[in-house]
Formats: C-alpha cells, structure tokens, sequence
C-alpha cells in the first residue's frame, strides 16, 4: 500500500435533450448533415442576439434539485471569452459567480457497499460549442491539413456539474459518474451517452500524504469517453503522481490529454498557458429571478429518483436489499421490473429472469435494456407459460434466446417449434421403457446406488422426446419403474 | 421645390391624396443623391433597386409607406450588403433583416441605402470608416459627427427623407447636432436590438434621425416595441408618440445640468443652449440648475464598459463563418493576420482596452469600478428627476469640427461625447434638435433628457421648442461649382 491517498474532483457536462437549442430555435438532436440545425443566433452572425431557453433552466433546476444543491433565486449569465473555430462568437455564454444551482451532495454506494457522500460545488447551464473534424493523421488539431465545423450541436444547453474533491479513488469516480448518469435518465434531461459525447467528465486529481489535511499539486485530466476510460485514466495518473512523489519529485500543475489507445496521459498545456477567460456579465440576457414559487413547481415535476426507488423496490415487492439495488440503479431495468411485475406476481422469480438469463443476454450482446426486442410482454408470457407446465424450465431458456434473438412472443416461438412439454404420462412411460431395456447397465448403476446413473437415464428420456418430457414425470416414472 | 426636401408628414399626405406617387419621391431623392453623393459620400452602398422597389408601394395605409428612408450600415438586411464600414465585413451578406428593418418593410418603406459611419460606431466623426470619409453637407471640410454621420448628413442634404442611427454613447445626437438635424435616442430597450451589429450591448439603442420632431415621433412610433428576440427589449406598450405633438409646455420642469455647461464648451453652444431655455421658460416652463455630481466620472466609466462589451462582441469576426480571411501559416496566425487587418486603429484601441479592463487581475479596478459609477449615475438622474420632467444641455460642446482635426488625439474625440454619454449609461431617452447656428453657420444642437420610457415628454419639450425656434437654415454647400 502506499503512503499516499488520492484526491480526486469531477467537472462533468451533460449535454440537455430539450427539444431547441439553448438561445434559439434550432432543433437539439445527435449528429445529421452537417450545419443543417442552424441559424443567425447559433452561427453567431453580427447582430444576432440569444434568447434564454426556459426549459433549459427548468432541467438545470431539476438537477440541481437531484444533486440536493441550494437553487438560486437570482441567476445570471456570464461570458466567457475565448478563440476558437468551433465557438461561434468566440464567447461561449456561461455562468459564473451566480449559478443556478449552488452546494450540494450525491451519496454512492462504494463496491465495498460503503456509502459515501460527495459533495456538489455547483451545477450550471452554458451553450455547448461546435464539433470540429481534423484532417490530420492523428485526428488533433496539430500538424492537421485542414479543419471542418459542424455547428449542429452549437448552443445545445449543456449543465456543467462541479464536485468538491471528495473522491478518493477511481472506482468511486466511476460509481459517482454512473450514479450521476442515473439521475439525468430517471429526470429525463439527458440521453447521456458518453460515446455520444452527451456525457462528457474531466477529473482533477492530486496526492497527498495519508492524515495530511493540504492538497497536492493537481493535474486536470481530459479526453475519457467511458466509465472504463475514466478509470483507467485516473488508474494511471495516481500511478504516475505516486512515482513521481516517491522519487522525490514535484507534479507540474497542468492538463493532460487521455489518450486511451496508449493508455497514458500526456501534458496538453501548462498552468501558465491557462485561458483567461475574462468573464463577465452577459449584456445581452437580463438575470433571472427564480421565485421560490416557481422552484416548487418544478420540484414537484421530479419523478422518483433511484434512491427512493431503492426504497420502494424493497416495500413494495419485497425484494432483497441487493437485488433492490441492482434493480433500481438504471431506470430502464427498474421500469422494465414493474412494468413486467403488473402481471406477474412472482417477484423473485422475476428478479432472478431479470437479472440473469435476462442481462446475461445483454451484456454478451452490449445492449442495453431498452436498446433489446424484448419487452415485458415477452418475459411475463414466458414465466406463465413455465408456471403452467406448458414448458420446462430448459425449453423457456431456449425459447428466452429465440425471442431475445428474433422479438417472437413465447407462444409463437413454442407454437412454431412445438415445444409444448408432454406431460401425457402413458407416452412418457413409452419412452421410459425403452430407455431402460436399452440400457441394462445404467438400471443396474442404480440399483446399486449409483445415483450418477440417473442423470443418464433422464437425459436418455429428454433427448428422445427432445426435451419436451416434463421432467418430474421423467424422474417420477423412472424411480417407480427402477424400484418395481 | 423638390420632394426629397420635404418631411415624412408633408409627403404622406401628399400620397395619400395621390397629388404625388411614391416613385416621384423616389425619383427626386435618386436625382438628388445622384448630384451630391460624390461631395457628401453619405452612404457605403446605395439600393439599386430604388424605383423599382418604389414603384411596388400601392397601399399609403402606413405613415412610412413609399418614404425613401436611409439605413445604418450597421444594422442586418437581408441579401443587402452591411459593412458596418469595416474592411472585416466588406462582403457581409446577411442572411436575414434586423427587426427594425423588418418593422419599416411592414410599413412599406422603401430604402435609399446603408449609411457609413465610424467602423462599429466607434467614433464622434465618421472618420474612422474604412471605406470613405463622410463630408458634413455645411460645410464639406467639416465632419458630420458621428457614429451616425452618414444617416445624419443623408438627412440634412434631403439625400433621404429620414434615416435610423444607433446611439451607443451619442453617435445619433451628437452628429444629427452638427448636421442641423432632429436626432433621438430611445430608452435603453424601447427598440429592439435584434440585427443591430452590437458595438457594446449595454449601451446600444437604435434611434430615428429626421428633419423635424414631428417626423421623428412618426419614425418612433414605427420602429418602437417589445421584440421576443432581444431579451434586453422592455415588455411595455409604446404610446402614441404623436400625441406628444402639442408645443405645450406650460408648467413643465426643466432642469439644467450644471456640470455640463462648464468648461470646453463652445461660447455660442452655451449661449444658444441659455436662448433655448429661455424660450421654454417665456412658454410657461419652470427652469431651475440641477448637479449630477457623478458626470465627471462618466467619460472613464463609459470608456471601460463600451470597449469591454466591445472587445468580446468583435471577437466573432475570426474568419471562420463570414467576412474577410486572410489565409495564414494556421489558425492562431489566421485570426491575426485576418484582425489585423480587417480592423482600424480606433477599433483595434478599444478592443485592446476592453480586453485589458477585463483581464484577471484587473476586472474589479476597472469593470467593477466602472459599473459602480454607472450605478452612481443612474442614481444622480433618478434624483434629479425627483424635481424635474426634463433635463437640458448641449448636445456637444463644440460644432462641427474640421476633418483630420482630432483624427490623432482619441481623448479629443472622446470629449465631444461628454454630454451624451451619460444619457447612455442610464439607459435614458434623449434628444437632439438644432437651436440655432454659431459664427461659422454651423448647426448648434439642444439636447433634452427624459425619464425612463417617457419619450413623450421629451418629444412634447422638443416640439415646443422647435416652433418657438423656428430653425429654417439649410445647408447651402451642396454643390461644388
């Protein structure tokens, strides 16, 4: 173990899926023809001026209210001013001293099953910039041939959230940010996806001393487009701080580039080479007074998030602690529970599809639960079709794969292959019959009580009538038979 | 007599009756510019399609309908080159028309031109155009003020029958005062910015300039409003402006500023200032001194916060989207070698000054500062309207003044601001009308303040005034023989 601790903070975007764009009426949506969703206001054009998107502030709110941050009644815009290609007005409209959201707090749950509260610094509402395309060999700006813009996603409302330095290693900033995800899904404000660049993190990290109260020097890491990149990221920094440190040497405060093909940071600009961003009031929007009034209203707007839902699952279905967790933690999986759970009564049975044959499934295919042709539907017709006896638990797996596969219902999948399980026990008995005359070694094994060799002559019973048998009648028979 | 020489009200009624058609107006303001644009050079691009567009207005259901009005080249129209009389927009094409622009179509305007003026209304002279310095029609070695110069010498030399300005620290009045002509600055949010190429946000307001009060409450009655695409547009119901038409003033109060009768002004600017004030007084208007002891920081204060807005509001003009590229080694050099040359030496001075007085470090000495002051002046007028309904001074210290003459001394010309610039800080309406001419011929311009929004009043003084005055002198230089 080294003598060192971590101490890492997170500046998150999260890029706001109202329907127009944050100061003009240009739709919000991912990627399309490029410069296709623009106009004279998210273009920049001389003389076009912004026009505050109350729905913005509305998500912005709601977040803040999620992130249990302090809401602002008086907010303001600023500007900040800088150069470059993908800034249409060379200024992106920001906040600064008065944010719309203030202090606040988000509790995770460690993988140790600690709970940890990470302090909120701040969330704010800007304008997202342009996309750039560099023509180069490294797609970076440097040595590139040329330089393309695409100014689709200018002026998109983006929240920038800011977090105290209260993260002490890189799996909780992975926790932090998945929880965080979370949220923005069960609000609703965001399509979050970080490959998509609407989730987007930078950390900051620095070392220090165990039981040292002062910060380290710190360096801002940038460029991790997944929980795993960002873990990785922060995986390797505090590995080279560690050295470095033990080496005697300093840490040079700067940013650094991720670069997750080498699996190394790299040194993007010096402290000294910092913008000065030369903030200040926004002379083209008025401030805002939020009345305490109108927070309310939106407050009541929130829908459960998935702490309460954590809460609720484990009421409301009684379900155990860790399967309320892992059912409430993404909101589609959760509403995909009690979606399924209006029919179907049998919740453990449920959670165990769910979260096994279910995301087993998923996550060998990388999908996600909303992104699959199964439905609930498909899930609750199944399990009744098991609890029934129309087929085996080994035939609904088969079918479960069939309909994950091709969105067939259970019923037609069985229909169409004829999977109904024979429960006629005369026709098993047939069967059974036979597969003891033919295998006089396996009955005496049993006899003997080799038990073993019952499995064998199960097997022998479902390969003929192609797993349809039911296998309590297979196993009843056989015993009756065997003991005669 | 010609029709490019009469008002906005005369001519309308002369259409409406159909005595005259619209293409007649136009045909004499054509004919007009024709013979004396090369000595006045008012405008950066004329509108070819003049007659024809003339010849399209049928319906005189509006005030301004077929009234050949000038535009500031400053302000967007559509397809319609708007230079803002700068190398760096010398091929700018907007892709749609200001609002203001928009409110005079409705109305059936017909536009003569885009008017020159200082590049990005930084400027007391027009002078600093990039492309032609404008000639003030009393006499062509003089400058017509600015930023506005163009629109107020189109005006005084009837090369249009009005014409829109933008004021951001006087450049409406301060020119219309030098031209002889009637030139207001609305409320801070009266007009819509929307489409007017910002200078600094803060401070900008788009204003009519015209040969009389009368047709000024009729170009402000049309360009007046809220606008749903500029937030800092004041959601009120304008009244009817020409109501205030009624050169009755009896029991008004009016305030002279004190601080702005003082030093470095013009003898005759005073003494046609004092003419002025006793005219109301004779009217039945009480006039009393009033001191705004925060004026004399105006002029710092303004020269922080305009060239702060300023410096980031041209940071756009990067090459990137519109106007001028000069192709360089990369990017870093081709937003220099573009700015650099795109820009004159007065906008180059301020945005460095702006960016300066923004800088970390530096943003609460002089932005804060600066807005403090500006707080201070808002309060000394509030206060001195606790007494008064309007409040007086000269427009500029001084008459037109000889080209080239302050052209090297930038503190020079920003003095010829001090009396309106303070109107700007408060965001307060304001006019100028001319009140007689000093030794030289040159125009004299009175200026009256009002209370927030309450551009009747102004318009009710200024009205009086001008018939007492009964200013008829026209600028004789027109022509070079």
């Amino acid at each position: 173990m080294s003598d060192y601790e971590a101490v890492i903070g997170l500046e998150i975007h999260i890029e706001l899926n109202t329907q127009s764009k944050m100061f003009c009426d240009c739709e919000v949506a991912f990627a399309g023809e490029p410069n296709t969703r623009t106009c004279e206001v998210c273009l920049g054009m001389p003389g076009s001026l912004p026009v505050t998107n109350e729905k913005a502030i509305q998500y912005i709110a709601k977040l803040g209210l999620a992130l249990n941050c302090e809401i602002a009644n008086f907010t303001q815009f600023h500007r900040k001013n800088y150069f470059y290609p993908d800034m249409p007005k060379d200024y992106q409209i920001s906040q600064f001293d008065l944010p719309v959201a203030g202090k606040g707090y988000l509790d995770i749950e460690s993988d140790t099953g600690e709970f940890k509260r990470i302090g909120i610094t701040r969330a704010h509402i800007e304008e997202d910039t342009g996309k750039m395309l560099h023509i180069s060999r490294t797609g970076r700006i440097h040595g590139a041939d040329y330089s393309l813009v695409d100014f689709n996603r200018a002026g998109t409302p983006l929240a920038e959230v800011v977090t105290e330095p209260d993260i002490r290693n890189p799996d909780d900033a992975r926790i932090f940010m998945q929880s965080l995800r979370n949220i923005a899904l069960h609000l609703g404000i965001s399509d979050v996806n970080m490959e998509e660049g609407s989730l987007r993190v930078d950390a900051n990290v620095s070392l220090r001393k165990v039981g040292q109260k002062e910060l380290g020097t710190k360096t801002e890491v940038k460029n991790m487009n997944s929980f795993r990149a960002l873990k990785r990221a922060l995986d390797f920094e505090i590995a080279r701080h560690t050295k470095l440190l033990e080496a005697g040497e300093r840490v040079v405060q700067e940013t650094r580039h991720w670069d997750d093909a080498g699996g190394k940071t790299t040194s993007l600009r010096s402290k000294e080479e910092a913008h000065d961003y030369r903030y200040f009031p926004e002379p083209d929007l008025v401030p805002l007074t939020l009345k305490p009034s109108y927070i309310e209203e939106i407050r009541a707007t929130l829908p459960e998030l998935p702490e309460a839902r954590r809460k609720r699952f484990e009421d409301q279905y009684s379900l155990v602690p860790h399967d309320a967790r892992v059912l409430s933690f993404e909101k589609a999986v959760g509403d995909f529970f009690e979606e399924s759970a209006k029919d179907y009564k049998n919740y453990k049975s449920l959670v165990n599809w769910i979260m096994g044959e279910f995301s087993y499934h998923l996550n060998n295919q990388g999908l996600a639960i909303d992104e699959c042709a199964l439905t609930p539907k498909h899930l609750v017709q199944l399990l009744k079709m098991i609890d029934d006896n129309t087929i085996s638990g080994k035939i609904a797996k088969e079918v479960f794969d069939e309909m994950f596969n091709t969105g067939k219902l259970p019923s037609v999948i069985v229909e169409e292959k004829g999977l109904t399980q024979i429960t006629d026990q005369s026709e098993i008995e047939k069967v059974v019959d036979m597969v003891l005359e033919e295998n006089p070694q396996a009955v005496t094994d049993l006899k003997e009580g080799k038990d073993r060799a019952l499995g064998f002559l199960v097997g022998q019973v479902m390969r003929l009538t192609k797993g349809k048998a039911s296998p309590e009648l297979v196993n009843k028979l056989l015993w009756e038979k065997i003991k005669q | 007599m010609k029709l490019n020489q009469l008002t906005i009200k005369e001519l309308h009624k002369k259409l409406k009756a159909k005595e005259i058609s619209p293409f007649e107006v136009a045909t004499d303001v054509l004919s007009h510019v024709d013979g004396v644009e090369e000595d006045i050079h008012a405008y950066v691009s004329l509108n070819n399609n003049l007659l024809d567009d003339s010849k399209n207005v049928t319906e005189i259901d509006n005030p301004l309908a077929g009234i050949p009005i000038a535009v500031k080249d400053n302000m967007c129209t559509k397809g319609v080159l708007t230079t803002c009389s700068s190398e760096i927009l010398y091929n700018h094409l907007p892709v749609y028309d200001a609002t203001v622009v928009n409110k005079l179509k409705r109305q059936n305007y017909v536009m003569v031109g885009k008017t020159n003026l200082d590049e990005f209304a930084m400027g007391s002279s027009t002078e600093n155009s990039a492309f032609k310095i404008t000639r003030n029609p009393w006499n062509l070695e003089t400058v017509p003020g600015g930023s506005s110069g163009g629109s107020a010498a189109a005006v005084a030399a009837d090369m249009c029958i009005a014409a829109l300005g933008s004021d951001t620290g006087g450049s409406i009045r301060q020119p219309a005062s030098l031209c002889g002509v009637v030139g207001m600055k609305p409320t801070y949010g009266l007009v819509s910015r929307y489409g007017l190429v910002a200078f600094a946000s803060s401070l900008d307001q788009i204003g009519p300039i015209t040969k009389d009060v009368t047709d000024c409450a009729i170009s402000l009655q049309a360009i007046a409003g809220h606008d749903n695409k500029d937030s800092t547009s004041l959601g009120v119901n304008t009244p009817d402006y020409r109501q205030a038409l009624s050169a009755e003033v009896k029991g008004l109060k009016i305030g002279l500023i004190e601080e702005l009768m003082v030093e470095g002004i013009q003898k005759e600017v005073k003494e046609l200032t004092d003419h002025g004030l006793n005219l109301l007084e004779k009217m039945g208007a009480s006039v009393g001194p009033v001191s705004l002891p925060h004026l004399e920081y105006a002029l710092s204060a303004y020269y922080i916060i305009a060239p702060a807005e300023a410096s980031s509001n041209l940071a756009r003009f990067d090459s990137v989207r519109y106007g001028l590229r000069e192709e360089a080694e990369d990017m870093v050099d081709t937003y220099k070698k573009t700015r650099a040359k795109g820009f004159g030496d007065e906008v180059k001075r301020r945005i460095m000054l702006g960016t300066y007085a923004l800088s970390a470090g530096y943003y609460d000495a002089y932005y804060g500062q600066a807005q403090k002051v500006r707080t201070l002046i808002i309060d000394d007028f509030k206060k001195a309207f606790e007494k008064y309904d309007v409040l007086v001074s000269p427009t500029s210290p001084t008459t037109a003044f000889k080209i080239g003459e302050k052209a090297t001394d930038p503190l020079q010309m920003y003095l010829s601001d001090i009396c309106t610039i303070p109107v700007n800080l408060a965001g307060l309406p304001a006019i100028s009308i001319p009140c007689g001419v000093d030794d030289k011929g040159l125009p004299v311009g009175f200026q009256i303040i009002g209370k927030h929004l309450d551009e009747s009043t102004v318009i009710k003084a200024a009205y009086a005034l001008e018939q007492e005055i009964g200013f008829k002198e026209k600028p004789k230089l027109l022509k070079r023989d």
